[in-house]
């Protein structure tokens, strides 16, 4: 009893120290200004890209740059600004990038975790998701050393850089993000459901593709979204693999420059500040910077509009 | 002609509740999970348009041998089995009696409403889609009678195509019986189906499962004794992976030939 007067008696001691009190104002002001750097950071670029793109578009109509063919930016006497064919490119890698992703990622999701034994899981997962952590400049290197040369012994047409080839292995690199969220999506659907599938007599894999995968498809779409940006926003492979000819085409053996790839070459001194080809970046950058937004947006409103309350 | 027809009849009332064809036969079924094992020795009956209830304390294995006769408790790669049991004369464990064959046979309700995140049509429609049927008329005929069956049509048939997560808890194991009538089967195997549901729905249910007997033999687990008094013709009682008893209800309920079961029954234990 005495010792238990003494601990409260101690406990309301400590309370009332006024150096504690001011810690515990101050906290909170210290968490949100943390969070606030990511908040401004983003405020601030999206600043810088809008003033810098206003002086572009002061240079350059606005229907120059998004419906004409041609893109030249650094040729003196007749310079012209288009963005079709950068876009083309983009389209084109990341389209190439999903056929890969997106069949791959899924069926090593259904593999991990609906077939695999918790050994072969604990194994293959961390695996896969090793892909995930090599450099973008090693997947750029392997496909312009590697997969252009392989693939050019099937395709003789093939252009020694084209967008066929790293929009393949941008294809692989994202496999481990569709792989890892489908797999997320489809371990989150209840094992009553199987159950409730397979007691009607239905095999495994069409209580798989009927019941469980539709059960998953909101996690699974949003996998397939979020590769999508990262197909768009990615930039080292198709810097080094797919060239640098601002080609407006659909030809997928041809060289091609993606609007990542144009930024990469643009601000590697080709440009004078001031020029009308410098800021043509911010242009570009913010069209890029649309899409990807867009691309999350959509992946965030998919998850949540599909979301299945089990 | 009268003669025959009167000694069909004569045949019919004198024939005795042990002459009714079994659906189920069990013979010495052991199953283990791993190292433990969960049933010991069952022999067990079910008989054709008979209720069965199976109880027992949890974990005493009622589950276990439920799940055991559509083979669904082989989703766990632990579980061993030893024994025999058969299906209308056909081994269920045997090569050439396909486990999905068995399943589309031996419907399941489970404990917990488990509807698919779908409308309630096709909730219904499921087991016949997947069993190939695709003619749109058939599917809606099929729908609607299974509703009927599962006395839930009045209630859901101007919401057919909403969610049927959007039902209530006693809404969804009706749709989940009738899902599994959709498919026709022969027995419908009920894992406690009410322990989920409030007082009103578990009414219903009790109701659906008199009705039901008409056409199916069904098999029913329940920790509720009132209930398997009420809705059963044949009561077996669990008890640690062994069948302690199994007889008629009126005879289990009144007058038990075991102690433990009149213990149990009496609410001594469990």
């Amino acid at each position: 009893m005495a010792s238990s007067t003494n601990v409260s008696n101690l406990i309301a001691e400590q309370r009332s120290k006024s150096k504690r009190r001011k810690l515990e104002k101050l906290v909170p002001f210290i968490l949100a200004g943390a969070a606030s750097i990511s908040v401004l950071t983003t405020a601030g670029i999206l600043l810088t890209l809008m003033v810098e793109t206003v002086m572009f578009f002061s240079e350059v109509s606005f229907r120059e740059f998004f419906t004409s063919t041609d893109m030249q930016p650094l040729n003196r006497s007749d310079p012209s600004f288009s963005i079709l064919p950068l876009l083309s490119a983009t389209l084109l890698s990341t389209v190439i990038a999903m056929f890969v992703a997106v069949p791959v990622g899924l069926t090593t999701a259904v593999y991990l975790s609906e077939y695999a034994t918790d050994k072969a899981r604990r194994v293959l997962k961390p695996i896969v998701e090793v892909l995930a952590g090599i450099p973008t400049i090693v997947y750029g290197f392997f496909a312009f050393t590697f997969v252009t040369p392989v693939l050019r012994e099937i395709i003789p047409m093939l252009d020694r850089t084209n967008i066929l080839s790293p929009g393949i292995v941008m294809g692989i690199m994202i496999i481990p993000m569709v792989a890892s969220l489908s797999e997320d999506a489809l371990s989150s659907v209840p094992n009553s459901m199987r159950e409730g599938a397979m007691a009607f007599g239905a095999t495994k894999f069409e209580a798989v593709v009927r019941v469980v995968i539709p059960a998953a498809i909101s996690g699974i779409i949003a996998s397939f979204v979020l590769g999508i940006s990262r197909a768009i926003g990615e930039t080292m492979i198709v810097t080094i693999a797919s060239g640098s000819n601002k080609n407006l085409t659909f030809d997928i053996t041809q060289s091609m420059q993606t609007m990542t790839a144009y930024i990469v070459e643009v601000t590697s001194g080709d440009a004078g500040a001031g020029t009308t080809a410098y800021y043509s970046l911010y242009a570009v950058a913010i069209t890029l910077f649309f899409f990807t937004l867009a691309m999350n947006m959509l992946a965030k409103w998919i998850s949540k509009r599909f979301r299945e309350v089990y | 002609m009268t003669e025959l027809s009167m000694k069909k009849n004569v045949s019919i009332q004198e024939q005795p509740e042990e002459e009714r064809e079994s659906v189920f036969e069990a013979q010495g079924v052991n199953l283990w999970y791993g190292q433990t094992q969960a049933l010991h020795n069952i022999h067990l009956k079910q008989r054709e348009q008979e209720v069965t209830a199976v109880i027992g304390p949890s974990g005493c294995g009622k589950s276990t041998y439920l799940k055991t006769l559509n083979r669904m408790v082989e989703m766990n790669p632990e579980v061993r089995i030893s024994g025999n049991i058969s299906y209308r004369g056909r081994n269920i464990f045997s090569r050439r009696f396909p486990v999905e064959e068995l399943r589309t046979r031996v419907g399941m309700v489970f404990q917990k409403p488990n509807p698919f995140p779908k409308s309630v049509f096709e909730n219904v429609a499921y087991g016949p889609k997947i069993h190939g049927i695709r003619d749109k008329q058939l599917l809606e005929q099929i729908v609607e009678e299974s509703l009927k069956g599962a006395a839930i049509w009045e209630e859901v048939k101007d919401r057919l195509h909403e969610n049927a997560f959007g039902l209530s808890g006693g809404q969804q194991q009706r749709l989940c019986i009738a899902r599994c009538l959709a498919v026709e089967p022969d027995v419908i195997l009920m894992d406690e189906p009410t322990s989920a549901l409030d007082p009103k729905s578990t009414m219903k249910v009790e109701e659906l499962v008199r009705e039901l007997k008409e056409t199916y033999s069904i098999m029913i687990v329940t920790h509720n004794m009132q209930q398997a008094a009420r809705i059963s013709d044949r009561t077996a009682f669990f008890l640690n992976g062994e069948v302690v008893e199994c007889d008629t209800t009126d005879r289990i309920f009144s007058n038990p030939s075991d102690d433990r079961t009149e213990d149990y029954i009496t609410g001594r234990f469990g």
